[in-house]
Protein backbone atom coordinates (compact mmCIF):
# COMPACT_ATOMS: atom_id res chain seq x y z
CA UNK A 1 0.00 0.00 0.00
CA UNK A 2 1.65 2.76 1.36
CA UNK A 3 5.02 2.63 -0.69
CA UNK A 4 7.45 5.33 -1.69
CA UNK A 5 5.59 8.08 -1.90
CA UNK A 6 3.98 7.25 0.95
CA UNK A 7 0.64 8.86 0.96
CA UNK A 8 0.14 7.69 4.88
CA UNK A 9 -1.82 10.19 6.80
CA UNK A 10 0.44 11.13 10.06
CA UNK A 11 3.35 12.90 9.72
CA UNK A 12 6.39 11.18 9.27
CA UNK A 13 5.19 8.06 7.16
CA UNK A 14 7.61 8.06 4.90
CA UNK A 15 10.47 8.86 7.53
CA UNK A 16 8.70 5.25 9.27
CA UNK A 17 8.91 3.31 6.48
CA UNK A 18 12.64 4.01 5.78
CA UNK A 19 13.66 3.34 9.33
CA UNK A 20 11.36 0.13 8.63
CA UNK A 21 12.69 -0.69 5.66
CA UNK A 22 16.17 -0.66 7.37
CA UNK A 23 15.49 -2.00 10.04
CA UNK A 24 13.81 -5.03 8.14
CA UNK A 25 17.53 -5.22 6.04
CA UNK A 26 19.66 -5.57 9.38
CA UNK A 27 17.63 -8.92 10.06
CA UNK A 28 20.54 -11.57 9.63
CA UNK A 29 18.62 -14.33 9.19
CA UNK A 30 16.48 -12.83 6.75
CA UNK A 31 19.31 -11.48 4.60
CA UNK A 32 20.89 -14.66 4.81
CA UNK A 33 17.77 -15.78 2.99
CA UNK A 34 18.25 -12.82 0.83
CA UNK A 35 14.28 -11.35 1.67
CA UNK A 36 13.72 -8.14 -0.29
CA UNK A 37 11.02 -5.77 1.17
CA UNK A 38 8.87 -5.35 -1.86
CA UNK A 39 6.23 -2.65 0.38
CA UNK A 40 5.45 -1.52 3.46
CA UNK A 41 2.55 0.75 5.41
CA UNK A 42 -0.36 0.94 7.13
CA UNK A 43 -0.07 -2.55 8.55
CA UNK A 44 0.72 -4.29 5.52
CA UNK A 45 3.94 -5.94 4.01
CA UNK A 46 4.82 -7.48 1.13
CA UNK A 47 8.36 -9.24 1.25
CA UNK A 48 9.92 -11.63 -1.70
CA UNK A 49 12.41 -14.36 -1.21
CA UNK A 50 14.50 -15.86 -4.45
CA UNK A 51 14.76 -19.15 -4.80
CA UNK A 52 17.91 -20.43 -4.09
CA UNK A 53 19.55 -24.28 -4.70
CA UNK A 54 20.58 -24.35 -0.56
CA UNK A 55 16.83 -23.51 0.85
CA UNK A 56 15.78 -26.75 -1.52
CA UNK A 57 13.75 -29.09 0.92
CA UNK A 58 13.03 -32.03 -1.40
CA UNK A 59 16.47 -32.61 -3.11
CA UNK A 60 13.89 -34.93 -6.14
CA UNK A 61 11.88 -32.02 -6.89
CA UNK A 62 13.79 -29.06 -5.74
CA UNK A 63 10.78 -27.34 -4.07
CA UNK A 64 11.76 -25.20 -1.48
CA UNK A 65 11.67 -26.92 2.50
CA UNK A 66 8.39 -25.42 4.35
CA UNK A 67 11.14 -24.13 6.88
CA UNK A 68 12.71 -20.93 4.69
CA UNK A 69 8.57 -20.30 4.04
CA UNK A 70 7.56 -20.16 7.31
CA UNK A 71 10.74 -17.33 7.79
CA UNK A 72 9.68 -15.37 4.62
CA UNK A 73 6.30 -15.76 6.37
CA UNK A 74 7.23 -14.94 9.89
CA UNK A 75 9.49 -11.95 9.18
CA UNK A 76 6.36 -10.41 6.50
CA UNK A 77 4.19 -10.79 9.83
CA UNK A 78 6.37 -8.67 11.73
CA UNK A 79 7.32 -5.86 9.33
CA UNK A 80 2.85 -5.92 9.03
CA UNK A 81 3.11 -5.58 12.81
CA UNK A 82 5.90 -2.42 13.26
CA UNK A 83 4.17 -0.71 10.38
CA UNK A 84 0.98 -0.52 11.56
CA UNK A 85 -0.61 3.17 12.60
CA UNK A 86 -1.12 2.43 16.35
CA UNK A 87 2.96 2.91 16.83
CA UNK A 88 4.70 -0.08 17.50
CA UNK A 89 8.02 0.10 18.29
CA UNK A 90 9.25 -3.68 18.59
CA UNK A 91 7.29 -7.03 18.18
CA UNK A 92 8.10 -10.74 18.48
CA UNK A 93 6.02 -13.59 17.62
CA UNK A 94 3.85 -15.26 20.28
CA UNK A 95 2.65 -18.16 17.65
CA UNK A 96 2.68 -18.82 14.25
CA UNK A 97 0.55 -21.52 12.18
CA UNK A 98 1.15 -22.21 8.63
CA UNK A 99 -0.83 -24.15 6.13
CA UNK A 100 0.96 -25.79 3.17
CA UNK A 101 -1.93 -25.42 0.32
CA UNK A 102 0.93 -26.77 -2.56
CA UNK A 103 4.64 -27.24 -3.28
CA UNK A 104 6.11 -24.15 -4.73
CA UNK A 105 7.51 -24.51 -8.22
CA UNK A 106 11.17 -24.70 -8.16
CA UNK A 107 13.09 -21.69 -9.71
CA UNK A 108 10.58 -19.38 -8.92
CA UNK A 109 10.38 -16.33 -6.67
CA UNK A 110 7.86 -16.57 -3.54
CA UNK A 111 6.43 -13.46 -2.28
CA UNK A 112 4.49 -12.97 1.07
CA UNK A 113 2.07 -10.48 2.28
CA UNK A 114 0.76 -9.82 5.42
CA UNK A 115 -1.67 -7.90 6.83
CA UNK A 116 -1.69 -6.78 10.34
CA UNK A 117 -5.65 -6.46 11.00
CA UNK A 118 -6.33 -5.89 14.35
CA UNK A 119 -4.51 -4.75 17.14
CA UNK A 120 -5.06 -4.26 21.42
CA UNK A 121 -2.87 -2.88 24.30
CA UNK A 122 0.08 -5.68 23.61
CA UNK A 123 -1.43 -8.12 21.25
CA UNK A 124 -1.32 -7.58 16.99
CA UNK A 125 -3.13 -10.21 14.79
CA UNK A 126 -1.63 -11.29 11.52
CA UNK A 127 -2.69 -13.01 8.37
CA UNK A 128 -0.12 -13.96 5.76
CA UNK A 129 -0.35 -15.75 2.50
CA UNK A 130 2.66 -16.16 -0.23
CA UNK A 131 2.56 -17.12 -3.69
CA UNK A 132 5.01 -18.19 -6.56
CA UNK A 133 5.08 -17.26 -10.22
CA UNK A 134 1.63 -18.31 -10.22
CA UNK A 135 -1.04 -15.68 -8.43
CA UNK A 136 -4.28 -18.18 -8.39
CA UNK A 137 -3.24 -20.19 -5.33
CA UNK A 138 -1.04 -19.24 -2.42
CA UNK A 139 1.58 -21.81 -1.75
CA UNK A 140 1.22 -21.21 2.07
CA UNK A 141 -1.35 -18.94 4.70
CA UNK A 142 -0.29 -18.30 7.52
CA UNK A 143 -2.33 -16.94 10.56
CA UNK A 144 -0.10 -15.32 13.85
CA UNK A 145 -0.29 -13.56 16.71
CA UNK A 146 2.31 -10.96 17.34
CA UNK A 147 3.61 -9.30 21.31
CA UNK A 148 3.25 -5.54 20.62
CA UNK A 149 5.82 -3.17 22.32
CA UNK A 150 4.88 0.50 22.38
CA UNK A 151 7.35 3.28 22.43
CA UNK A 152 8.50 3.81 26.02
CA UNK A 153 6.93 6.48 27.98
CA UNK A 154 3.78 7.22 25.09
CA UNK A 155 0.46 5.91 24.66
CA UNK A 156 1.71 5.57 21.55
CA UNK A 157 -0.82 8.40 20.30
CA UNK A 158 2.32 9.62 17.70
CA UNK B 1 12.71 -72.15 17.34
CA UNK B 2 15.72 -73.96 17.35
CA UNK B 3 16.71 -72.00 14.34
CA UNK B 4 17.23 -68.94 15.51
CA UNK B 5 19.60 -66.93 13.81
CA UNK B 6 23.03 -65.54 15.85
CA UNK B 7 22.70 -61.76 16.32
CA UNK B 8 23.84 -59.20 13.98
CA UNK B 9 27.22 -57.70 15.24
CA UNK B 10 26.52 -54.30 17.28
CA UNK B 11 28.79 -52.05 14.92
CA UNK B 12 27.18 -53.21 11.77
CA UNK B 13 23.61 -52.57 13.13
CA UNK B 14 24.73 -48.86 14.34
CA UNK B 15 26.50 -48.38 10.52
CA UNK B 16 22.67 -48.91 8.76
CA UNK B 17 21.13 -47.00 11.55
CA UNK B 18 23.91 -44.40 10.54
CA UNK B 19 23.88 -44.19 7.06
CA UNK B 20 19.92 -44.45 6.38
CA UNK B 21 20.14 -40.83 9.16
CA UNK B 22 22.52 -39.36 7.29
CA UNK B 23 20.94 -39.52 4.03
CA UNK B 24 17.99 -38.08 5.66
CA UNK B 25 19.64 -35.06 6.84
CA UNK B 26 23.08 -35.03 4.79
CA UNK B 27 20.64 -35.19 1.78
CA UNK B 28 18.64 -32.03 2.18
CA UNK B 29 20.00 -28.88 1.39
CA UNK B 30 18.15 -27.13 4.03
CA UNK B 31 19.32 -28.68 6.94
CA UNK B 32 22.72 -28.03 5.75
CA UNK B 33 22.00 -24.46 5.16
CA UNK B 34 20.54 -24.43 9.22
CA UNK B 35 23.50 -25.96 10.30
CA UNK B 36 21.15 -28.98 12.02
CA UNK B 37 22.87 -31.95 12.75
CA UNK B 38 21.50 -34.74 14.60
CA UNK B 39 22.16 -37.16 17.76
CA UNK B 40 21.10 -40.76 17.74
CA UNK B 41 20.90 -42.77 20.73
CA UNK B 42 19.09 -46.05 19.50
CA UNK B 43 15.85 -44.75 17.60
CA UNK B 44 16.23 -41.68 19.20
CA UNK B 45 17.05 -38.59 17.91
CA UNK B 46 17.63 -35.29 19.61
CA UNK B 47 17.77 -32.09 16.57
CA UNK B 48 20.89 -30.10 16.98
CA UNK B 49 21.38 -26.51 15.83
CA UNK B 50 24.95 -24.88 17.13
CA UNK B 51 24.81 -21.00 17.32
CA UNK B 52 25.54 -19.03 14.22
CA UNK B 53 25.18 -15.06 13.50
CA UNK B 54 22.98 -15.76 10.86
CA UNK B 55 20.32 -17.27 12.92
CA UNK B 56 19.93 -14.02 14.42
CA UNK B 57 16.48 -12.30 13.67
CA UNK B 58 16.57 -9.33 16.56
CA UNK B 59 20.04 -8.01 16.91
CA UNK B 60 19.97 -5.83 19.86
CA UNK B 61 18.70 -7.89 22.43
CA UNK B 62 20.00 -10.15 20.50
CA UNK B 63 17.40 -13.15 19.47
CA UNK B 64 17.34 -15.91 17.35
CA UNK B 65 14.34 -15.19 14.42
CA UNK B 66 11.20 -16.81 14.45
CA UNK B 67 11.64 -18.44 11.23
CA UNK B 68 15.27 -20.01 12.27
CA UNK B 69 12.86 -21.58 14.92
CA UNK B 70 10.23 -22.63 12.94
CA UNK B 71 12.60 -24.11 10.26
CA UNK B 72 14.43 -26.11 12.90
CA UNK B 73 11.31 -27.49 15.04
CA UNK B 74 10.14 -28.46 11.26
CA UNK B 75 13.03 -30.05 10.19
CA UNK B 76 13.48 -31.80 13.62
CA UNK B 77 9.77 -33.26 13.16
CA UNK B 78 10.31 -34.42 9.47
CA UNK B 79 13.72 -36.43 10.09
CA UNK B 80 12.51 -38.38 13.23
CA UNK B 81 9.08 -39.40 11.05
CA UNK B 82 10.81 -40.04 7.77
CA UNK B 83 13.47 -42.06 10.56
CA UNK B 84 10.43 -43.72 12.57
CA UNK B 85 9.06 -44.38 8.96
CA UNK B 86 12.02 -46.35 7.96
CA UNK B 87 13.27 -48.10 10.96
CA UNK B 88 11.59 -51.51 10.54
CA UNK B 89 13.51 -51.51 6.95
CA UNK B 90 16.96 -50.62 8.28
CA UNK B 91 16.55 -52.75 11.59
CA UNK B 92 15.07 -55.57 8.68
CA UNK B 93 18.33 -54.84 6.82
CA UNK B 94 15.11 -54.56 3.67
CA UNK B 95 16.36 -51.03 3.07
CA UNK B 96 19.68 -50.24 0.95
CA UNK B 97 21.70 -48.16 3.12
CA UNK B 98 23.98 -48.20 1.01
CA UNK B 99 22.35 -47.16 -1.90
CA UNK B 100 20.59 -43.88 -0.35
CA UNK B 101 22.02 -40.31 -1.34
CA UNK B 102 21.17 -37.17 -2.30
CA UNK B 103 19.32 -38.29 -5.45
CA UNK B 104 18.29 -41.36 -3.93
CA UNK B 105 16.09 -40.47 -0.87
CA UNK B 106 13.09 -42.42 0.35
CA UNK B 107 10.55 -40.03 -0.31
CA UNK B 108 9.84 -38.05 2.35
CA UNK B 109 6.70 -36.49 4.54
CA UNK B 110 4.66 -33.46 3.25
CA UNK B 111 3.88 -30.69 5.81
CA UNK B 112 0.53 -30.03 5.64
CA UNK B 113 0.33 -27.40 8.41
CA UNK B 114 2.63 -26.89 11.12
CA UNK B 115 2.27 -24.44 14.24
CA UNK B 116 4.75 -23.10 16.30
CA UNK B 117 4.34 -21.14 19.93
CA UNK B 118 7.03 -19.36 20.91
CA UNK B 119 7.75 -19.32 24.64
CA UNK B 120 10.58 -16.85 25.31
CA UNK B 121 13.20 -15.88 22.78
CA UNK B 122 15.99 -17.76 21.41
CA UNK B 123 19.14 -17.00 22.92
CA UNK B 124 22.16 -16.72 20.81
CA UNK B 125 23.60 -20.10 21.98
CA UNK B 126 22.84 -24.07 20.51
CA UNK B 127 19.68 -25.20 20.55
CA UNK B 128 18.23 -28.38 20.74
CA UNK B 129 14.93 -30.28 19.53
CA UNK B 130 13.01 -33.62 20.38
CA UNK B 131 10.32 -34.75 18.35
CA UNK B 132 7.39 -37.18 19.60
CA UNK B 133 5.02 -38.83 16.73
CA UNK B 134 1.96 -38.84 18.61
CA UNK B 135 -0.11 -40.75 15.41
CA UNK B 136 1.19 -41.90 12.26
CA UNK B 137 -1.09 -43.56 10.27
CA UNK B 138 -0.93 -44.85 6.51
CA UNK B 139 -1.71 -41.18 5.10
CA UNK B 140 -1.51 -39.02 7.81
CA UNK B 141 0.45 -38.02 11.00
CA UNK B 142 0.40 -35.25 13.82
CA UNK B 143 4.07 -34.65 15.87
CA UNK B 144 4.93 -33.08 18.35
CA UNK B 145 8.47 -30.78 18.74
CA UNK B 146 9.96 -29.90 22.02
CA UNK B 147 13.08 -27.14 21.39
CA UNK B 148 15.33 -26.36 24.64
CA UNK B 149 18.66 -24.11 25.02
CA UNK B 150 20.58 -24.25 28.42
CA UNK B 151 17.99 -26.12 30.39
CA UNK B 152 16.07 -28.85 29.06
CA UNK B 153 13.18 -28.08 31.31
CA UNK B 154 12.54 -25.04 30.18
CA UNK B 155 11.47 -24.81 26.39
CA UNK B 156 11.97 -21.77 24.18
CA UNK B 157 9.65 -23.13 21.86
CA UNK B 158 7.71 -25.83 20.85
CA UNK B 159 5.48 -26.94 17.76
CA UNK B 160 2.74 -29.11 16.25
CA UNK B 161 2.63 -30.52 12.66
CA UNK B 162 0.39 -32.68 10.44
CA UNK B 163 2.36 -34.66 7.75
CA UNK B 164 0.95 -36.12 5.08
CA UNK B 165 2.84 -39.83 4.81
CA UNK B 166 4.72 -40.87 1.17
CA UNK B 167 2.73 -43.64 -0.82
CA UNK B 168 5.41 -46.60 0.45
CA UNK B 169 4.88 -50.22 -0.90
CA UNK B 170 3.44 -48.73 -4.17
CA UNK B 171 6.40 -49.31 -6.14
CA UNK B 172 7.89 -45.94 -6.33
CA UNK B 173 11.39 -45.64 -5.04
Amino acid sequence: MAGEGSDTPETGGDEKARIARQFIEAIPFSKALGMRLEEMGDGVAVISMPYETALVGEPRTGVIHGGAVSALMDTCGGAAVMCHPDAVSATATIDLRIDYMRPATAGERITARAVCYHVTRSVAFVRAEAWDADEGLPVAAATGAFTVQRQSGGEGGK
Amino acid sequence: MSLRRPPEPVHLVKQRRDRALAALTEGVPYVGFMGIRFDRRGDELTAVMPYDEKLIGNPTLPALHGGAIASFLEVAAIVELSFQMLWDEIESGDLDVEALGPDALPRLPKTIDFTVDYLRSGLPRDAYARARVNRSGRRYASVHVEAWQDNRQRLFAQATGHFLMPVRDGGEG
